[in-house]
């Protein structure tokens, strides 16, 4: 979905560059709290990796192909302010190295497709993790959804873009319902990929995924519970060498 | 070397092959259609109006090596390039971002009126261990 130049106008792309600024600028501070000792080794990883599956086109019906834009699953993995940064670095990357995605179109094309797909991208997820079980399963399953709703809401914000600076005349309804169709096909992929590298990461480090940290605290609460202590019993927290102060 | 210090290592070695893998093998066999804005702007018809990319003389432009052809071999090189020049860039933004962190003094304390001398090397990353345990 890189956006090339010359489909927004001057005056709208200088816009989304300010939007994407305060947008990065926002995510520099909020990453600085989410960097801690399992997240900041993973962070460089994680947009690698992006840049890495970017690169996969896969087929979506006729002569149209699609590729992960990974803004759900960098959120996931490493937390929003993180991911957002790590998604944009991917897009800067490529524009400035690959010729993918215009120049003056870098503002568009990090607000479209690092802050959006971060932003409902992690809300969703936080929203149907709540809803399912706190499962490894309901994770994986959350993760597809977020990922699945973020690229849509990625191709919105585009139209979004091009109704206000679009500097063609092709209808406003003709691009919406175009970009919508085909960008619901590679939400499936985008779905698919997310949730199967969120599923990988959780067999062989749960605790290197962010959005799973509550999946982790329950297990190192449950703990000390093996040894026949009643779920809830307090007094067991205040014994000098109780077993909960034990790494397993 | 501690235990985790081991296994976080081969967790970022595993994560890097596959992302290399990816990129300089992998990517060969993958779809050379428009995607879907490309496709979107072409049949619509507001394709029209791309302007050429400032940069399309570029070394890597369009994720080929200049003077490897077009072949696997020019794809397998932008791709490693890519994965690395992108590592180095996040990796080198989230160490600064982490420094920073750590030199900031730690909220709790700060509002007591403490120093945060001696501990300013590990910051809020020393705490959060602590909590998580």
């Amino acid at each position: 979905m890189h956006v090339p130049d010359g489909f927004i106008d001057v005056p709208v792309s200088v816009a989304a560059g300010a939007v994407a600024v305060a947008g990065v600028g926002i995510c520099l501070r909020g990453a600085r709290n989410e960097l801690d000792e399992r997240t900041a080794p993973m962070a460089g990883l994680v947009a690698a990796f992006v840049f890495a599956v970017q690169m996969l086109n896969f087929p979506v019906g006729a002569g149209t192909s699609g590729h992960l834009l990974g803004g759900a699953l960098a959120a996931i993995l490493v937390g929003p302010y993180t991911g957002a940064l790590c998604v944009a670095v991917v897009l800067i990357v490529q524009s400035l190295f690959f010729a993918d995605g215009g120049l003056t179109a870098l503002g568009v094309n990090i607000t479209d497709m690092s802050l959006v797909t971060v932003v409902v991208g992690y809300l969703v997820f936080r929203a149907v993790v709540a809803v399912l079980p706190k499962t490894r399963f309901g994770v994986v399953a959350a993760s597809a959804v977020s990922a699945f709703v973020a690229v849509p809401a990625a191709a919105l914000a585009f139209v979004g873009f091009y109704a206000l600076g679009g500097t063609s005349d092709i209808p406003l309804g003709t691009v919406l319902t175009a970009m919508i169709g085909v960008h619901l096909l590679i939400g499936l992929g985008e779905a698919a990929i997310t949730a199967a590298t969120v599923g990988s990461v959780l067999t062989v480090r749960p605790d290197l995924v962010r959005g799973a940290r509550h999946l982790q605290r329950r297990l190192e609460l449950r703990q000390p519970g093996q040894g026949g202590r009643p779920p809830g019993d307090r007094d067991a927290r205040e014994r000098p060498s109780s077993s909960m102060t034990q790494e397993a | 070397m501690s235990e985790h210090t081991v296994r976080n290592r081969r967790f970022a070695i595993g994560a890097l092959v596959v992302a290399l893998l990816v990129a300089g093998v992998v990517s060969y066999w993958a779809s050379s259609s428009p995607d879907g804005l490309n496709k979107v702007a072409a049949d619509t018809g507001f394709g029209t109006q791309e302007k050429p990319h400032g940069l399309d003389d570029s070394p890597f432009a369009g994720y080929g090596t200049k003077g490897l052809g077009g072949g696997f071999a020019s794809g397998a090189v932008a791709g490693v390039a890519g994965v690395a020049i992108t590592l180095a860039l996040a990796g080198g933004l989230t160490l600064v971002l982490r420094r920073r962190a750590a030199g900031r003094p730690v909220a709790g304390r700060a509002a007591d009126g403490q120093t945060t001398d001696g501990q300013t090397t590990d910051g809020p990353a020393a705490d959060s261990q602590h909590v998580e345990r």
